[in-house]
């Protein structure tokens, strides 16, 4: 399977991860690549493996990709210090060598 | 000892030697930290060299050895008084930065250490400094690093191996008898085989994972490199057991690493064929037929045995490490840690801090991680690499079920590569082929040299059943006793 120019836009958002168009077309042809030596998962006997705990089955809740966050009983303003853009504002840790001022 | 450093290159170096003679006043530890830092001058350890280490401070480890005189004295001494420790970048240290050899934390100052760091110092060891590594501890090389490659001290043209590459250097080189590294698909073993030295992969569990950067959390592990076994064994040996800070780490007993049996009398080696393919360099499997006349020779019996889903090692690695890592990686946005790029909006902010700051296998493995756990390809991909992994893990219990005490195999496909040599990321990957399972698998396991080709070390692997450390160290010891000065030509 080949991935697409926007799979690679969408998932890079998911990811915050800024990419040009360059760049964007390079992760598309090398995902391709990768996942094509992956297709060997297909072979794998998963009634052989059933009695795995540990595989996303049992207890993990998935969510879609999109969509609104899980709404909160408040609203964050409610009880956030400070807030710009809809997030919180944090001091930033003074473990830096060259911190910046808490805005 | 300054003109041909620690370790492998002088006997006057091991870790024991260095205990001996320090804690019967026969040098200061300050003598030995001066001796590591005219070894690091010497073979030229930083950027304008091997660029093996990122950061050291001649004074701050005058500072522990000073703060050390006062330990030395009467029987109980600690375990590693005096010994010279270099530590891969992505352990945080206080007092000294911890980047991961990422742009994204250039500067980063850990407000507290690692516990496998303190214990080290609690111990008597003494950091003199941080080593580079492939950004994250993503790569089998050390070229993905933010502050430039590292080179092999046999050959500069050549990697060392990675991600732990610049421990792995600092030890061959002769820098410091013992270093620490971290392991999440092999980045002990493989740059140890790349450079003719001993790499161990405790166990997970048996190591605190705590101050340890998470790359991949249910794979990582910190790891030790020793010029010999027994020095990869003491340094283990003080790091080793349960820690409150890491809901991980196992209370399971640490037994004493130095005892080791007379023979290999009674013990079964398997030789597993799935490590073995005919498309294996013949002259690494002649380096490993030999290792294993020498184990039968020690009195062991030797089995081929099989670990049928070995196959789907690197697939089902490629899968689960760079899932995790994209999870673990999402904290690094500009907001609390180092490297902030403003741009339009906090949103802005995010994306430009992140594209800036992780350098290009990183930015590759959070792409491909966050698709294996977007909707759509989870089942595809994800979950099916979990049911896999399940598989080889499985494979080994069956194998030691069966009888075998410890399996041997080549630690890597080739020796070390040119620089540059591999540009295709899968091909990079297919480095890890023999050292994957183990990490996936959670068992201990360890390389040592067993030989050369063309002037390059070669190392072999054995593996063990959880926990079973001392086994690991026992066969190792016994080999490199009789293997001698063959292992390393």
């Amino acid at each position: 399977m080949s991935i697409s120019l926007d799979e690679v836009r969408h998932i890079a958002a998911l990811a915050r991860l800024g990419i040009s168009d360059e760049r964007a077309q390079l992760a598309a042809e090398e995902l391709t690549s990768i996942l094509a030596h992956m297709q060997v998962l297909t072979r794998v006997d998963d009634e052989r493996a059933a009695g795995s705990d540990t595989d996303g089955k049992t207890g993990m809740t998935l969510r879609p990709d999109l969509g609104p966050p899980i709404p909160l009983l408040r609203a964050p303003a409610f009880f956030a210090p400070e807030m710009r853009e809809g997030f919180f504002l944090v001091p930033r840790l003074a473990t830096h060598e060259d911190p910046e001022p808490s805005p | 000892m300054t003109e041909t450093g620690f370790g492998s290159h002088s006997p006057e170096g091991t870790v024991a030697e260095i205990r001996a003679s320090v804690t019967a006043g026969r040098r200061s530890p300050r003598d030995i930290v001066d001796h590591s830092f005219a070894r690091a001058a010497q073979v030229r350890a930083g950027a304008d060299g091997l660029n093996a280490i990122l950061w050291s401070d001649i004074a701050v480890a005058h500072n522990e050895a000073a703060a050390l005189e006062p330990r030395l004295n009467g029987p109980d001494a600690p375990l590693l008084a005096g010994v010279p420790i270099v530590v891969k970048d992505n352990i945080a240290t206080v007092g000294s930065p911890t980047t991961c050899g990422s742009r994204i934390l250039a500067g980063y100052h850990s407000p507290f250490e690692a516990t496998a760091v303190s214990r080290l110092r609690d111990a008597g060891a003494i950091a003199v400094g941080k080593t580079n590594l492939d950004e994250f501890a993503m790569g089998s090389s050390t070229e993905f690093s933010a502050f430039g490659r590292t080179k092999h001290p046999l050959d500069p043209r050549l990697v060392p191996g990675g991600s732990s590459g610049g421990s792995a250097a600092a030890v061959a080189a002769g820098i410091t008898p013992a270093a620490l590294g971290s392991e999440t698909g092999g980045s002990v073993r493989q740059p140890a085989a790349f450079c003719g030295i001993v790499g161990v992969k405790p166990t997970y569990g048996r190591v605190s994972r705590y101050g340890l950067v998470a790359f991949a959390s249910s794979l990582d592990q910190i790891g030790v490199f020793g010029a010999h076994v027994d020095d990869a064994a003491a340094v283990l040996q003080a790091i080793a057991g349960r820690d409150g800070l890491d809901a991980t780490s196992s209370d399971a007993p640490v037994p004493d690493y130095g005892e080791y049996p007379p023979t290999l009398r009674g013990l079964v080696i398997g030789k597993p064929r799935e490590y073995f393919p005919h498309q294996l360099d013949p002259r690494i499997a002649d380096l490993c037929e030999r290792a294993l006349d020498r184990c039968r020779e020690l009195g062991a019996a030797v089995r081929e045995v099989s670990l049928p889903h070995t196959e789907l090692a690197i697939p089902v690695y490629y899968i689960v490490a760079p899932a995790e890592a994209s999870s673990n990686l999402a904290r690094f946005d500009g907001v609390r840690y180092g490297l902030r790029v403003t741009d339009h909006g906090l949103r802005g902010m995010y994306e430009a801090t992140r594209s800036s700051g992780f350098g290009p296998e990183v930015t590759r493995r959070i792409l491909l991680g966050t698709y294996v756990l977007s909707a759509g390809y989870y089942d595809a991909y994800y979950a099916k690499a979990m049911r896999a992994r399940t598989l080889i893990a499985t494979d080994f219990d069956e194998v030691f079920r069966s009888g075998v005490d410890v399996l041997f195999t080549p630690t890597t496909p080739t020796t070390a590569f040119a620089a540059g040599s591999r540009t295709d990321p899968y091909q990079m990957y297919l480095s890890d082929i023999f050292t994957v399972t183990a990490n996936l698998a959670g068992i201990p396991a360890l390389s040592l040299p067993i030989g050369r080709i063309d002037g390059l070390p070669v190392g072999g692997q054995l593996l063990a059943p959880h926990f079973a450390e001392q086994r690991l160290l026992g066969v190792a010891r016994l080999l490199e006793h009789s293997l001698g000065a063959e292992a390393h030509r």
